[in-house]
């Protein structure tokens, strides 16, 4: 599938920034209003910053983003519509939330359930994202029972690294934000090697002799003819496939930036000096992870269309 | 709504019936149908680069060539085979469709886009496994088969004319055009008669369209022996036994 640049940057920096806002909403439940109006002020602003990019930058994919108001309307069957609606719907508690928190409203028995609905809404929100692509039939690689987890595992381990970067910033660092960070981004690394060794494992079914339903006993089938002398849009959105070998190379860098991005995160702990720049450097690894790991999500998933332009199996 | 419409008992499913054995691969269903469409539903069809070396563009209805070979044949089969929408009863293009614009029709089963609501997100395209949409990147929007919806309830035309323009146009009538949701329907016998097959059925999408497979080969015709000798036939006149006889004689 071709991996557009909109929708790699739209689902990678909403998700650091769902991830952030929902770690913050567990912040404010657990912890009340926030010790820094600097600190969370400017947390909360990153958070919903980087949701808002994201939902921005998913516009510039639509060939009609004028029209994008109508993808609100679908929530009954199209999971793409129920993000949408729950993207929007989150800036509700959220907003509530940073007020609370932050103390420009002053009802702080509410503060813990706007910190709980905006958690909520955040998970809620990541996951329609992954049910998108996780309810494509068409996609084998995106057709697996990782690929909702690995959404999410990858939104909460860049937003825990993302607070702990912007904690110590403000000289808020504290080690059981590293411990968190820690935990996510290990959790992403072990999930995301599974759904990779589940995508090789799982046998590819479907062949041109299926899609095609011309060999009754036993035959071969071939491309002989191509339909067109130019690419075709199916062929430009649906047959990119990044050729294996680069595929492990890039699986391994994912795997190496998750390591360094761990190892960053645990070299904050040592020294109070130093948990700036680590975290800072912490971050900007988890990020790169999430991007690479975004772009190969899409360069080695296979479209079964792809048997009518000649593929063997997919 | 792109939720799908809650079928009749007598659903009527109009859809298309394609002869494998009979499509000689001309491309005039394919240009048949770009002519029409681009000035009809939908319109227009747009095309990119015409005029380089490398035109591109918006079709509705492709034509693959494919080589079938079983091991044991020493000639390969070409099979001609045209591929669009399928006009499923279980679209997933419609269901994952987020603005309503992607829509089935009730009353005769035609899978639509709308063309004023689209916001081209091409997410149906990714959920069709018969590669049946294709994005117009000048206008912003999907496009797709209509089965000519615009000519075939057109009371401005023949009755003989009210079908979609690629059969209409196709030569050697590979085409067929009906309700397959009526058994007694000529397009439903066929299928009978011939197999018709669904594409992909496992995946569940329910294709209404039926391809006919092509027909069996005689095996003789298939093998590349050299032929025999004239004078083992069995005479069917008397001039081919006089011909025979010559044969013979002058092969002394």
């Amino acid at each position: 599938m071709h991996p557009a640049y909109s929708v790699i940057l739209f689902t990678t920096a909403s998700g650091a920034g769902y991830g952030l806002l929902a770690l913050l909403g567990l912040v404010g439940f657990n912890h009340g209003r926030a010790s820094s109006l600097w600190f969370g002020g400017t947390a909360l602003v990153i958070a919903l910053g980087l949701i808002t990019l994201g939902l921005l930058s998913s516009t510039f994919h639509l060939g009609r983003p004028e029209r994008a108001w109508r993808a609100f309307s679908q929530w009954r069957s199209s999971w793409l519509s129920r993000e949408g609606v729950a993207s929007v719907i989150t800036f509700a508690p959220a907003l509530v939330f940073g007020a609370l928190w932050l103390g420009f409203l002053d009802e702080p028995r509410w503060l813990g359930l706007a910190g709980l609905a905006t958690v909520l809404m955040c998970a809620v929100t990541v996951f329609c994202t992954a049910k998108i692509y996780s309810t494509l039939t068409t996609i084998r690689q995106w057709h697996q029972p990782l690929t909702v987890p690995v959404y999410l595992a990858f939104a909460l381990a860049t937003g825990a690294v993302l607070l702990m970067a912007i904690a110590s910033v403000f000289g808020l660092y504290q080690i059981f934000q590293a411990g968190l960070a820690v935990v996510a981004l290990v959790l992403t690394l072990v999930l995301k090697i599974l759904y990779w060794r589940g995508i090789d494992s799982d046998p590819k079914t479907r062949t041109i002799e299926a899609a095609t339903g011309l060999a009754r006993q036993g035959e071969k089938v071939r491309q002989w003819e191509v339909p067109h002398t130019a690419e075709n849009f199916i062929m430009k959105e649906m047959g990119f496939v990044v050729a294996r070998k680069h595929a492990e190379k890039l699986r391994r860098t994912v795997m190496i930036l998750l390591v360094l991005a761990i190892l960053a995160t645990v070299l904050t702990i040592p020294s109070a000096t130093l948990a700036i720049p680590f975290s800072v450097l912490a971050f900007l690894l988890a990020a790169a992870a999430a991007a690479v790991e975004r772009w190969l999500f899409f360069a080695e998933a296979q479209h079964v269309v792809s048997l009518y332009y000649g593929t063997e199996r997919a | 709504m792109t939720s799908l419409p809650t079928p009749s008992s007598n659903q009527k499913k109009l859809g298309l019936v394609i002869d494998l054995d009979t499509c000689v691969g001309c491309q005039a269903c394919a240009t048949s149908c770009k002519e029409w469409n681009t000035q009809g539903y939908s319109a227009p069809l747009n095309d990119r680069q015409a005029y380089s070396a490398s035109p591109e563009g918006t079709w509705l209805n492709r034509i693959h060539g494919y080589e079938v070979k079983a091991p044991e044949d020493e000639q390969s089969r070409i099979v001609h085979f045209p591929r669009s929408c399928l006009h499923c009863e279980e679209p997933a293009c419609v269901t994952v469709c987020p603005t309503g614009a992607s829509y089935k029709r009730a009353e005769d089963g035609i899978v639509l886009v709308n063309p004023e609501t689209c916001i081209g997100c091409k997410l149906c395209s990714w959920a069709c496994p018969y590669g049946a949409r294709e994005y117009d990147y000048d206008h912003g929007v999907m496009k797709k088969c209509t089965l000519c919806v615009d000519r075939i309830y057109n009371d401005n035309f023949a009755v003989e004319d009210r079908v979609p323009a690629c059969v209409k146009a196709c030569p050697t009538g590979a085409r067929h055009f009906g309700d397959l949701g009526d058994a007694e329907s000529k397009v439903s016998r066929l299928v009978a008669e011939r197999g018709g097959y669904d594409l992909l059925p496992e995946m569940g999408y329910k294709p209404v369209n039926k391809y006919l497979p092509p027909r069996k080969r005689s095996s003789e015709k298939m093998k590349a022996t050299p032929s025999e000798p004239e004078t083992m036939s069995e005479g069917k006149s008397r001039v081919d036994d006089f011909f025979r006889w010559a044969d013979r004689l002058l092969s002394r």
